[in-house]
């Protein structure tokens, strides 16, 4: 038996506890994996449901029925941003499309203009969500990212046929401080943006997270109520918001889609 | 001793048993609260957090205590916060996997299972001097001593604030046609406060002997 107090000793059973409790970390995130990512692609597509209004956030429905209404409601468009035309890039399935992974590939993706988003680079191709109903198009669901206080925040928001109504928005993942940024996950907040113009008459940007309350929708279509204690939060959010509607983000691709070409 | 009295004899079963009730980690030993505010407004994610603080106590203690003859006095305590925090993060990857809606509300305090007083304290109190399966039986008592206070709180701020129980509708809201007015402060932080400070209350009324004589 080793002296248990000799800094030999020590060393060595600090570096013997690390490795093993090291092993058992990465042994159940490597192991857990696959599960994790499926669940967080499900989270994503319930998201595009909810920002369509497809489902309410009360409702807690279960995998196979979360995909029926998925495959049955929503149609997935891939788009050149830049130019806002439909593309059929080859390589790309766009079931498994990431345009948030596609970033990460310079194959893929482009340095961002000067942004106050917090976005270094852009996919080329981008994603859109058709919600189909009786008579064609009702709505599209966008992808919209930027930097939050802490980190990424990702979400989506579902515009009318007007290309210009808000119908809903919802974040999936953000990191925000829980219980004052982190409320932009809260359905209540959220509901707020419904009915909101992305748009103004000459169509320049104009939605915005402002200081206090808002009016109702149609008479202050351009402001949505603050969070308080979280204007970072708030203004991170206008700011991509405003990012993803200007001619750098979706604006081209909303102009086709006004016209009714983009489907 | 038999091999029966070796695995729940009178002290093992002593190890489980009085944590639950005669020596509370939240009623006696007032350990734990932060997580018992935050995550008690609806059963389930009361019912979860007690789960994995059960089986981050029992491994945590188990592991402690299978190395205590061998682990230098002057680490201890980081060789403990090593096996606490690698226990958090197994069980938080877990709930990822398995539980995931449930997780992106609850994953804040899953990681804060790692500063719960109550973990290191057993860690450091029971486990560094007592034998592993007595450790582990004590780990888990504490940690089902923390859930009933949980899961009591729980109860009482989901029925009341919202008239739910595990997100079932009990008590049918005005603002739905029927007649149960929420109250809203159950939801709030403060409310556990006062919740927890009753049960404290009707704990050592019920058990004189956990009062403490000033």
């Amino acid at each position: 038996m080793p002296k248990l107090d000799s800094t030999r000793y020590t060393i060595l059973f600090a570096a013997a506890v690390c490795i093993v409790c090291a092993l058992v970390v990465s042994l159940a995130a490597v192991g857990l994996s696959s599960r994790q990512e499926e669940n967080a692609r499900l989270y994503m597509q319930k998201n595009v449901l909810l920002a369509a209004g497809l489902l309410t956030p009360d409702q807690q429905p279960s995998t196979a029925e979360l995909l029926r209404i998925f495959d049955e409601s929503i149609e997935i468009g891939l788009i050149d941003i830049a130019t806002g035309a439909k593309v059929a890039p080859a390589g790309i399935d766009p079931k498994s499309y990431d345009p948030r992974k596609a970033r990460n590939d310079p194959g893929l993706s482009r340095p961002a203009p000067p942004n106050n988003a917090g976005l270094l680079r852009l996919p080329n191709t981008g994603i859109v969500y058709y919600v189909k109903g009786p008579k064609g198009v009702e709505q599209v669901v966008l992808p919209i990212m930027g930097g939050g206080m802490w980190g990424m925040l990702s979400g989506f928001i579902a515009l009318d046929r007007d290309g210009n109504t808000v119908r809903g928005l919802t974040f999936y993942e953000q990191k925000e401080t829980p219980g004052l940024g982190a409320e932009i996950g809260n359905p209540k907040w959220q509901a707020l943006w419904q009915g909101r113009k992305a748009y103004d008459a000459s169509f320049t940007p104009k939605l915005a997270v402002i200081k206090g309350v808002a009016g109702p929708p149609d008479k202050d279509p351009h402001r949505v109520d603050g969070l308080s204690g979280a204007t970072i939060t708030g203004n991170a959010v206008s700011r991509l918001v405003a990012f993803w509607f200007s001619d750098n983000g979706y604006g081209p691709y909303l102009k086709l889609f006004r016209q009714g070409a983009a489907t | 001793m038999s091999a029966s009295d070796a695995f729940m004899g009178k002290a093992e079963r002593h190890a489980l048993v009085t944590p639950v009730l005669d020596n509370n980690p939240i009623g006696v030993q007032v350990l734990g609260i932060c997580s018992a505010l935050a995550v008690t407004t609806r059963l389930d994610k009361a019912l979860v957090m007690s789960v994995a603080v059960v089986i981050v106590i029992a491994f945590a203690s188990l592991a402690v205590s299978l190395i205590r003859n061998h682990t230098p006095s002057s680490i201890r305590i980081i060789v403990q916060l090593t096996i606490i925090a690698s226990l958090v993060i197994v069980v938080d990857q877990f709930l990822k996997a398995y539980l995931f809606e449930l997780s992106l509300e609850l994953s804040v305090f899953i990681g804060l299972i790692i500063t719960n007083c109550i973990v290191m304290g057993r860690a450091e109190g029971f486990a560094m001097q007592n034998p592993p399966w007595l450790s582990m039986l004590d780990g888990i008592g504490n940690g089902l001593g923390y859930g009933l206070v949980l899961v009591l709180v729980a109860l009482a701020r989901e029925l009341f604030g919202a008239g739910r129980v595990f997100g079932v509708q009990v008590l049918p809201l005005v603002q739905d046609g029927g007649w149960y007015e929420p109250n809203g402060l159950t939801l709030l932080a403060p409310s556990a406060l006062f919740l927890v400070a009753l049960l404290i209350w009707a704990l050592r009324t019920w058990k004189p002997k956990l009062q403490e004589k000033d």
